[in-house]
């Protein structure tokens, strides 16, 4: 029992320590040196929240925007489909081997030629077909920004190279320029867009 | 291999290579209580500490009361952290108004968040109020590693022929000279690439699209840096380190790869600096390092090379991207995926039930070596496991009694080793077989066919192995699971860590013996390289069978294109 008093007192002190002030602190630091970022990111749009920059959106079936990637998050409530539920971060975790696997990727390419005037298999890259690792991923490759333009071009009646140019300034470089791969972080296009149609 | 996977990859290894001895040699001064200029901001902190639960500095425990107390102030953690979520729903910060935990829950997350395994049968961002994810949770994952270090540090003290010193203040001393300043660091920088770190509630967001969205917030950012720094890994979110919110880019996914292996790798060369014998720590060194480097390849190339039945389909591109994300990049992804098996923290940048097979080997090797630096303290007791193993074998050979830092190793130490050794397999195909056998354990398999039991594999060796990581389809929130992985993570975590204080403390009190011709060097190319051999013969041996029913099997029909 000669050891209560100190596995007590050390527990107690240490969780001040560690369990409040550590985060506590943080916390007051982080947003007074970098309050946007220590808020989420969020993004504002004539005064409404829209979005927070790191985290994909929804905009499957709409077909005037960009699309992001699949998204295997579910309802916390129901248990059904829900893509980009944020509330239930998740992968699909289907197998390589799991046939559940090719009818999905299937079924994804062949809405996307349905959708797409002129689309081939051979031009559709992967990430576009296969789901991310949160359910909330929000970039897709530059190529599959680019394979959406004639979607995007026919629904908007923007023109396909201004959608490019577009999707050219969009595009985020590697971090540093060597960390990661290029891509486009889809709700800033689709933002870039909706400035675009209406003002 | 893409110019970014060659720089990501030699980014980080360099790293790790330039701090291993400033960091081993400062952690062997703040363990033997030199000055060192933390000594102002923190001291104060410490004695304070140190005065009111009435222990010195330089007081010492045998390695029994080392242990016990241990074992004890992890029970007292066990009990307070079941009590506290059990009681969320009236305890403050709790902005989503979430209900108390249940009684089966609470257990399974206490036990593993206690014995540093973190493995998460719930998800964060729907479960667990803001109090409980920073004053129960991210609590435990300061202080559950720093106790894992303090035994790693009383057996570099007893193997240096020092006394054992105190839990407690080693405790104490792991948290405020190693993880905290670090952590405060680390946050920042996180913060700074897009990690929250707020009170307040959840964003209510009305997309472009129509629809509305609800993003989880907290104080992640403080929560992602001690999860990787104390080799945790429990994730914030459901997703862990594969959801933006905790890791919103290529760079945080390095930041977070380097915070897991800085602690880990300094304290092979620690326990070098302060017994002396640094050409030995370079040894052990080389060969957990060559292993980690196996893993990384083991963990990238097949995924580049992607899944042969989709690449059939005529697609752009190939590399397999289920469960991945677009910005770590293919390179980012595998180390990041490698020092989590490596290290043992179990956060996951990327769905490991996707990966495919051949590439999940890499994850299997990490958690059944579990040397691989493993985590700090823990994993360098099971690479000295592994030593006494070695030397007790090439004692056979050459029919001599082995010796070990000049003390001879006998019947008592190869014992205490092998049962350390022994256990690891044991709590892992004991539990398979039960789980493969029982309605029960059958019922949580997601995946068909040879891929199914990976996942009941996968989730008895992250429990044994204290990793934390899961193939995520299997259904951990069954009853069955939640209580048999509890029980398999607190046997994996105490068993050996109470087999190596005990043989440390063996050694400890045994005379040393003078170093002849005729003695066996452990300091040379030669020792590393048959300690190498030894460690995958003997884990081949243990592990083969059941790999070959799991990954190598599936890869075989993979290739075939036969699907499940």
């Amino acid at each position: 029992m000669r050891l209560l008093r100190p596995a007590i007192g050390v527990t107690v002190l240490l969780w001040i320590l560690l369990g409040l002030a550590y985060p506590l602190v943080m916390t007051g630091i982080s947003n007074l040196v970098m309050p946007y970022q220590s808020q989420g990111s969020p993004v504002y749009q004539n005064g409404v929240l829209v979005g927070a920059t790191h985290v994909g959106q929804n905009f499957k079936p709409n077909p005037n925007y960009f699309w992001g990637r699949p998204s295997a998050t579910l309802s916390v409530s129901t248990g059904k489909s829900k893509p980009y539920n944020a509330l239930n971060s998740a992968p699909s975790n289907v197998g390589p081997t799991n046939s559940v696997l090719l009818a999905h990727i299937k079924s994804r390419i062949a809405y996307l030629l349905k959708t797409t005037p002129g689309l081939q298999v051979g031009q559709i890259p992967i990430d576009l077909v296969e789901s991310s690792g949160s359910g909330l991923d929000p970039d897709i490759s530059v190529q599959a920004a680019m394979i959406q333009i004639p979607r995007v071009a026919l629904h908007t009646h923007l023109s396909q190279t201004f959608l490019k140019d577009l999707v050219q300034q969009n595009t985020l470089g590697k971090d540093w320029g060597v960390f990661g791969r290029a891509r486009v972080n889809v709700l800033e296009l689709n933002l870039a867009l909706y400035k675009a149609l209406h003002g | 291999m893409s110019l970014s996977t060659v720089v990501t990859w030699v980014v980080v290894i360099c790293v790790f290579l330039l701090t291993i001895k400033p960091l081993g040699n400062y952690m062997a001064k703040v363990f033997t209580f030199q000055r060192t200029l933390l000594d102002k901001p923190f001291g104060w902190m410490e004695n304070g500490i140190f005065r009111a639960i009435g222990v010195s500095r330089d007081s010492t425990m045998t390695a029994k009361q080392y242990a016990f107390a241990f074992v004890g102030t992890n029970l007292l953690w066990a009990l307070l952290a079941y009590l506290l979520l059990r009681l969320q729903n009236i305890l403050p910060f709790n902005p989503q108004h979430f209900s108390a935990i249940n009684p089966l829950l609470a257990f399974n997350t206490s036990a593993s968040f206690t014995t540093n395994t973190n493995w998460q049968a719930y998800s964060g961002e729907n479960t667990m109020s803001y109090f409980s994810q920073f004053g129960v949770l991210s609590y435990l994952q300061f202080v559950t590693p720093a106790a894992g270090g303090a035994v790693g540090i009383a057996v570099v003290r007893a193997l240096s022929g020092r006394k054992l010193g105190n839990f407690f203040v080693d405790l104490t001393l792991v948290s405020t000279r190693l993880l905290l300043p670090l952590a405060v660091i680390v946050t920042l920088i996180l913060v700074g690439q897009g990690v929250p770190e707020t009170l307040g509630s959840y964003l209510q967001i009305h997309t472009l699209a129509g629809q509305t969205q609800v993003v989880p917030r907290g104080p992640i950012a403080s929560w992602e840096a001690i999860e990787h720094l104390g080799q945790n890994g429990g994730g914030y979110t459901n997703a862990n380190s594969a959801n933006p919110l905790e890791n919103p880019s290529a760079l945080s996914n390095v930041v977070e790869t380097l915070t897991m292996g800085l602690l880990p790798v300094a304290f092979f060369y620690f326990f070098g600096a302060m017994t002396g014998r640094r050409k030995l720590a370079w040894t052990l060194i080389s060969v957990a390092g060559s292993i980690f480097l196996i893993m990384l390849a083991l963990a990238y190339f097949p995924e580049v090379a992607g899944n042969p039945i989709v690449n059939s389909l005529g697609l752009a591109t190939h590399g397999n991207m289920v469960g991945k994300e677009v910005r770590f990049g293919m390179g980012g992804t595998s180390i990041f995926e490698t020092a989590t098996m490596a290290f043992t923290t179990g956060s996951v940048a990327s769905a490991h039930d996707s990966f495919l097979p051949l590439s999940s080997l890499s994850f299997f090797i990490g958690m059944f070596l579990n040397m691989v630096f493993g985590g700090k303290g823990v994993g360098f007791l099971n690479m000295i496991m592994f030593v006494i193993i070695t030397i007790f074998l090439m004692g056979l050979m050459v029919g001599r009694t082995p010796e070990f830092l000049g003390k001879k190793i006998e019947t008592k130490e190869v014992t205490l080793a092998s049962i350390a050794f022994l256990l690891h397999p044991l709590l892992i195909l004991v539990g398979t077989a039960i789980a493969v056998h029982t309605p029960a354990g059958m019922q949580g398999v997601f995946n068909p066919g040879p891929h199914g039991l990976s996942e009941i594999i996968y989730g008895f060796t992250s429990a044994a192995a204290n990793n934390g990581s899961a193939f995520g389809g299997l259904g951990a929130a069954l009853p069955f699971y939640e209580v048999a992985l509890g029980v398999v993570v607190v046997i994996g975590r105490y068993a050996s860590i109470m087999a190596m204080l005990l043989l440390a403390q063996s050694l400890l009190h045994k005379k040393t013996v003078p170093e002849t011709s005729g003695t066996m060097h452990t300091d040379t190319p030669l020792f590393g390289g048959i300690l190498f051999g030894a460690i995958i013969v003997l884990n081949a041996l243990t592990f083969f069978p059941i790999m070959a029913l799991g990954p190598i099997a599936e890869q075989y029909l993979m290739m075939a294109h036969r699907l499940f």
